[in-house]
């Protein structure tokens, strides 16, 4: 069945939460001012505000919603868990230790951002070492492995958090609940972005078809085994990118792909570029409520993420037995 | 099409299920592969769907070892039908047979008309076409394994490997299904391999391969292998025949 009207009212919305995004903010814009301001990108201080101050957010809010949702799609074909998200490997662990540590060893913005890729590669590497061995591809330790290995992250984290200087624990704690704040470049994950869906979506037989088991997914003629890797490295790629640009903002991975599942779309040609599109607007949406709400204090997006989803998710699961 | 296993031997472990087997699949030939619980009859079908190795001999589809083909160029020649399948679907029962087309697919999106046709044709030789619409797992489970079986059709390879077909089917969709695959090996040159348990259905196969669980095997046509006394050392219980040849009942002796 084609989704195409599907996806092309998932863009409208999409466009209509950036356009609500850049429209609130600490100077108040009408509807006219904001539109006049994209047309016509050097008219004043409109425009100013919204193509240097609102736009590079609200891009880069949108580009983390699109990459976890993406990964989480990603990783509940992998490991057939519903449960699956993107943290669940430990990836947001190991970007959160390197970067704390990077903020406590008083790095500034880009030496945390490469403490924090640091991390994020060394888990990576670590749990697709320990669970991949030989050929042999383990589903259930690369999951274990993820699991425990985020524990760990956890306990450090903690730790870190326990000697922590007063002042750098606000930025700290900021960083673990997801915060937008400080994203202003987001070129870099858009790419991922674009790249991650426009290869999976091709791939989107092949992604149905594992869906139905590993071994299922051979007899019907799926080289299994390359699939899995590509699967690992593609949400590992789109985790990393997300993780870099707003911290560990929690419930988009999980909560997209479910709630597309419970509204009807299973197949995975539609499923992917619609989960990216429904990430990137609820984020887009929750980071203007964390903006705002409660101005001029700004809130973790995380929070919003989480007390938006929740509701949600609840009322679909609910609504279906 | 012709697979053929050389020395074949199946071991899980240090349990030897089946030793030195040497069978050939040839078109036009319905299999009958029987033995008791455990004695290795999934274990020798997914090595000869490639989906497990061997633990010694050689598999050849065309004189072309198995592990020459790419998986989804086996998967046009060779299907298999699982005995259980974990995963659930949440499509609808057309998406779950259209997934049988997998190998066939030529372009990226979308499926050509011979596909559809062919997922049609599927869906309505296990009359399946007024559930098509209906979610899979809403089916009962008769209902989701003629849904299996219909994959398998849409897939429509020349050798099929069916690890208990008739499972969870009324009378009339065993029989059908027995008729539908009785039409693919006489009438289109397929080659099929079925797991039974149900000697009356097996009394309608070509030839039956007999696997005792304990490396020994044998392979015979219907007419000499279901016999009183090879079915009583096979299974380890009596049983009496009723009739001759291919109308032979065989009942358990209570």
């Amino acid at each position: 069945m084609s989704r195409a009207p599907l996806i092309v009212g998932l863009a409208l919305i999409a466009a209509g939460s950036v356009f609500v995004a850049l429209l609130f903010g600490s100077l108040a814009l009408t509807t006219a001012q904001v539109f006049d301001a994209i047309v016509r990108p050097a008219s004043g201080v409109a425009a100013d505000v919204v193509w240097q101050l609102r736009l590079p957010r609200v891009l880069a809010a949108f580009a983390c919603g699109g990459l976890l949702a993406t990964a989480g799609v990603l990783l509940q074909v992998l490991l057939r868990n519903p449960l699956a998200d993107p943290y669940i490997l430990g990836i947001s662990g190991g970007a959160a230790l390197g970067a704390l540590t990077a903020v406590l060893a008083g790095a500034g913005v880009a030496g945390g951002n490469l403490a924090a890729l640091a991390g994020a590669l060394g888990a990576i590497a670590l749990v697709f070492g320990l669970s991949f061995r030989a050929g042999d591809w383990n589903l259930h330790r690369l999951l274990l492995t993820g699991v425990v290995l985020s524990a760990g992250f956890t306990a450090i984290i903690s730790l870190l958090l326990t000697l922590a200087p007063q002042a750098q624990l606000r930025g700290m704690l900021f960083w673990l609940m997801g915060d937008l704040s400080h994203a202003e470049a987001s070129g870099t994950a858009w790419i991922v972005l674009g790249g991650v869906v426009a290869a999976f979506t091709l791939w989107s037989g092949s992604l149905n078809a594992l869906a139905l088991g590993a071994l299922k997914a051979r007899a019907l003629g799926v080289a299994v085994g390359g699939l899995q890797s590509a699967l690992y490295f593609g949400a590992a790629v789109a985790t990393v990118a997300a993780v870099l640009l707003g911290g560990s903002i929690g419930f988009v991975g999980i909560m997209v792909p479910h709630a597309l599942r419970l509204a009807g779309v299973n197949d995975h040609r539609w499923l992917l570029p619609a989960s990216a599109l429904v990430g990137g607007s609820f984020v887009t949406l929750a980071d203007t409520f964390a903006r705002t709400v409660w101005a001029p204090q700004q809130l973790p997006v995380g929070v919003f993420t989480a007390l938006l989803g929740v509701p949600v998710l609840l009322f679909l699961l609910a609504r279906r037995p | 099409m012709r697979l053929r296993a050389q020395k074949l031997t199946i071991a899980i472990g240090a349990r030897v299920l089946c030793r030195d087997l040497t069978l050939e699949l040839a078109a036009g030939e319905l299999w009958g592969v029987l033995g008791c619980n455990g004695s290795g009859k999934t274990s020798l079908l997914h090595s000869l769907a490639g989906l497990t190795p061997a633990s010694g001999g050689a598999i050849t589809v065309d004189d072309r070892p198995l592990a020459n083909y790419a998986r989804r160029e086996l998967g046009r020649s060779l299907g298999i039908l699982l005995q259980r399948e974990d995963q659930e679907f949440w499509g609808s029962v057309r998406d779950y047979v259209t997934l049988g087309r997998y190998p066939h697919a030529r372009s990226l999106f979308g499926w050509h008309a011979d596909d559809e046709a062919a997922v049609e044709s599927a869906l309505a030789a296990y009359e399946l076409t007024a559930l098509a619409a209906q979610t899979y797992v809403t089916l009962s489970g008769g209902e989701r394994q003629r849904a299996r079986l219909a994959q398998l059709w849409a897939q429509n390879p020349p050798l099929m490997l069916l690890d208990e077909p008739l499972q969870h089917l009324d009378l009339r969709h065993q029989l059908a299904t027995l008729r539908l695959l009785r039409a693919a090996t006489r009438e289109a040159g397929a080659a099929a391999a079925l797991v039974l348990h149900d000697l009356a259905f097996a009394g309608r196969c070509d030839r039956i391969l007999m696997l005792y669980g304990d490396g020994r095997h044998a392979t015979g046509t219907a007419a000499e292998l279901l016999q009183e006394e090879r079915l009583e050392e096979l299974y380890g219980c009596r049983v009496r025949a009723f009739g001759d040849g291919a109308d032979a009942h065989f009942i358990p002796v209570i």
